[in-house]
């Protein structure tokens, strides 16, 4: 057995190495990916989204791999959500690029897409899973039905092949198939975000989007939904970005995580660095403000 | 397999406005089947020194190049998708504590990394039962929530899970801190078992004594006696 | 010596088909443009006429911007030629234009009507011309008449097709009954008017022309002739016309053709053909054109209709 020992041989300074200047954390930048060959599935670049005077997102770059889980973190205004709303097209940024490395897509810029091809990438390759269920879905309309329009706007027209659907896609959300036929005004708020991850699921996308999808809802059925999705993001190898102010959401589901804050993103890294050894100084306010 | 060439960590705590150094520049090296224990008094930093390691802390300065099954690649300062990938493939860290979600049984927990592997369901199930009955967890806790468990009960299932799918490099910090003497003794078989199959190991112990015949090499961290105002 | 009396038209109160010229034009041009783009709603100056809106406006436009002196006129309402509202819309088109009239629909060159297709199939150069209250097919699920226009633009018709979805779900059947809607040309879907489901196949297809127009909505569309128009049903639960089987009309014995029911004091029911030209020729064993469906109820068109499927 050999044995080494870090005490320093003869440094002047007691306990403080020479070498390292005087006021350091963690390395502020780390080597681009070498084991990790493929490129990733979704790359943003220089998001800039203003509303009038509020520059609700600045200079964001968002990179997600296949089959991670990105998480975003951030308070009420740091433009959190407006970043899933552009990876969702449902806004155009005043700056910024966007691709998706799916078949036929890569390359594209998808913020360059006419309204035709858009709506396709929107229905076909991203599923959306809102906070507020009444975003999400038609109230008035069946529990099916909602998930069913997925498949009819792609062109499905035959009636067996849309409660096949329906049902395979409420059953991986964990939603009780007694209750498909349920307008969703009649569900629970946990119920509710089942129906919206089958909504988004309909169509195997290779994208799902969560923005808060456990806020809100009962602790307890915030467990249910987050093993859900953990099981079908392994199941599906699906790559998600999850918003979440929630920090134990976000300890629970992400590998990676974006710390916004006013527009920006002041930090990045693996969720348990983040939450253990946050660098900017923002992270470690919003890490050991937890109850 | 690990060269750690002055490894150092200091935190920097913004609202007090200081510098919090964790540990002094540390060298070693480690190779497949050897096993580093790393001691020192309270607060010497080696739990932080291996959360260096695992990158749940970043490191200040320094080195720890790893050789891993695709090439070398520095930790320290690695991309977060290859230290993601590492730890999915080929790194293991086990503390005392769980962090399990909430409604996940012992079993689907311990079962995890194989089915994140892409293992079939009743195979994955199958290996994490073997692995809890070797580590002595009561099969009537299996389908139970872990997070209903006593300490050492959660830290059989930590084990578990960290054992469960084959390592190439273990990091152990006070993997045996609420177990009894049984468990420990069964747990050190286990570290035995590994060690001849050619897992690399550093580890923190709190009964250094029960794994000294494992042991091929000791770092001794030194206390940091002052911390710097920045 | 030649007067000016006698180079000139009479003198009229009123214009041609008591349309301006200007607004014949707008009609023509936009009637035109609606036989270019099949089933797209072509917005169009509506004008006032000396009947309210909701009374048959903007058929009766669309009806004035073609009619001639050579023209031969029909108008139905609900089937009957002598309906009040028809009789008074004949009346004013005649007197307007000179045009003949006729109750025979194969002698028609014009045919108005409110909420039924004749059972005489129509031919070539004959010009249907039908009522329509609501043009929008997409408003049981858009009310926003801008965002229901770029859902057509859009082809985005998922709301529809979910509605008839919801419909199998709740009831195991469609239970849309007039305004059964329906794709022209693979492209628009359109509201046929409130023509029931029996009448909506005899668009598909047909060697006449016909116009829909709405004179208060201020839209028109048309099929021209020879154009696809395909109720929407899912492909494994075809659509359905009225289940009529075994109603026999009491004053002419016609059968498989569509029937009014007039509920009888004692609970039962009596029927009677609803196309009454048609009706009035059997009566009098005057000679019938082809009919869309044939005496055992089939469609002209093979395989257009297709046997029911029960739902469980």
């Amino acid at each position: 057995m050999t044995a080494t020992s870090n005490r320093p041989s003869s440094s002047p300074d007691k306990g403080v190495p020479v070498s390292q200047p005087a006021r350091t954390h963690g390395y502020a930048s780390l080597q681009p990916p070498v084991l990790t060959t493929r490129s990733p599935l979704l790359v943003a670049s220089g998001l800039v989204k203003r509303y009038g005077r509020v520059t609700a997102v600045e200079g964001v770059e968002v990179d997600a791999y296949e089959g991670e889980v990105l998480g975003i973190v951030g308070e009420s205004g740091s433009g959190k959500s407006t970043v899933l709303r552009l990876l969702n097209l449902q806004e155009s940024p005043d700056a910024g690029t966007y691709t998706l490395d799916l078949p036929g897509l890569a390359g594209q810029d998808l913020f360059a897409l006419d309204r035709f091809a858009r709506r396709d990438v929107q229905t076909r390759s991203i599923g959306v899973v809102y906070q507020n269920p009444y975003l999400g879905l038609r109230m008035r309309f069946t529990s099916s039905g909602n998930v069913a329009e997925r498949l009819l706007i792609t062109g499905e027209r035959s009636y067996a092949a849309l409660r096949a659907a329906a049902r395979e896609s409420l059953a991986a959300s964990e939603f009780p198939l007694d209750r498909m036929d349920d307008p969703p005004r009649l569900l629970s708020g946990g119920m509710q975000q089942r129906v919206q991850l089958a909504k988004a699921l309909a169509l195997k996308p290779r994208l799902l989007l969560l923005d808060e999808p456990t806020t809100g809802l009962d602790v307890s059925v915030q467990a249910l939904v987050l093993d859900t999705l953990k099981r079908l993001q392994r199941e599906r190898s699906m790559t998600i970005v999850l918003v979440s102010h929630d920090l134990g959401v976000i300890r629970a589901l992400a590998d990676r995580v974006l710390v916004m804050r006013n527009g920006r993103v002041v930090e990045r890294g693996l969720t348990d660095q983040i939450l253990e050894d946050p660098q900017h100084a923002y992270t470690q306010q919003l890490v050991h403000a937890r109850l | 397999m690990l060269h750690v060439e002055r490894l150092t960590k200091t935190f920097h705590v913004d609202h007090l406005g200081r510098d919090i150094p964790a540990f002094a520049p540390i060298d070693f090296q480690l190779a497949p089947g050897q096993f580093a224990l790393i001691s020192g008094a309270n607060g010497a930093g080696k739990s932080s020194l291996l959360r260096c390691l695992y990158r749940t802390y970043k490191p200040s300065g320094g080195s720890a190049h790893y050789a891993a099954h695709a090439g070398t690649i520095d930790l320290a300062t690695a991309a977060d998708v290859d230290i993601a990938l590492l730890r999915r493939e080929e790194l293991s860290f086990v503390t005392q504590f769980l962090r399990s979600r909430p409604r996940v049984s012992a079993l689907e927990w311990v079962a995890e990394p194989l089915l994140n592997a892409g293992h079939a369901w009743d195979a994955a199930v199958e290996s994490a039962g073997t692995m809890l009955d070797a580590l002595g967890l009561k099969r009537a806790l299996w389908s139970a929530y872990p997070s209903t468990f006593s300490g050492g009960e959660q830290q059989k299932v930590n084990l578990a899970r960290a054992l469960v799918y084959p390592r190439r490099l273990l990091l152990l910090d006070e993997p045996t801190a609420s177990l009894d003497a049984a468990a420990r003794a069964s747990l050190a078989e286990r570290l035995a078992a590994i060690k001849d199959a050619g897992v690399a190991m550093i580890g923190v112990f709190h009964y250094p004594q029960e794994v000294m015949h494992l042991v091929d090499h000791e770092v001794r961290l030194e206390g940091m006696t002052n911390d710097v105002a920045a | 010596m030649t007067a000016l009396a006698d180079l000139a038209h009479p003198r009229q109160d009123y214009s041609y088909a008591f349309l301006d010229a200007s607004a014949k034009r707008e009609l023509r041009r936009r009637i035109l443009k609606a036989v270019a783009i099949p089933g797209y709603q072509v917005p169009y100056a509506s004008r006032e006429l000396p009947i309210a809106r909701g009374w048959g406006t903007g058929g009766l436009q669309a009806s004035l911007a073609l009619v001639g002196p050579e023209s031969v006129v029909k108008v139905i309402d609900q089937g009957a030629d002598d309906s009040v509202n028809a009789a008074n819309l004949r009346r004013f088109i005649t007197r307007m234009s000179g045009a003949a009239t006729t109750t025979d629909a194969a002698r028609a060159s014009i045919l108005q009507s409110r909420h039924r297709i004749p059972e005489e199939r129509l031919g070539a150069y004959q010009t249907l011309v039908l009522q329509v209250p609501d043009p929008e097919p997409l408003r049981g699920v858009q009310s926003d008449i801008s965002k229901a226009h770029e859902m057509h633009a859009d082809s985005d018709y998922g709301q529809l097709w979910l509605l008839l979805y919801e419909q199998l779900v709740r009831f195991r059947q469609y239970v849309q009954g007039a305004s059964y809607p329906a794709l022209v040309n693979g492209r628009y879907v359109i509201s046929p008017s409130p023509i029931p489901r029996w009448d909506n196949p005899k668009l598909h297809q047909t060697p006449s022309l016909t116009i829909l127009a709405a004179g208060r909505e201020k839209r028109l569309y048309t099929v021209p002739p020879y154009t696809n128009v395909i109720p929407l049903e899912f492909s494994d639960v075809p659509f359905q016309v009225e289940d009529q089987r075994g109603w026999v009309c009491r004053t002419t014995g016609a059968v498989n053709k569509f029937m009014n029911e007039l509920p009888q004091s004692d609970g039962s029911a009596m029927y009677e053909l609803s196309d009454s030209g048609y009706a009035e020729k059997l009566k009098n064993d005057l000679p019938t054109a082809p009919t869309y469906y044939d005496e055992n109820g089939g469609f002209y068109h093979d395989g257009y209709l297709k046997p029911p499927v029960i739902l469980p």
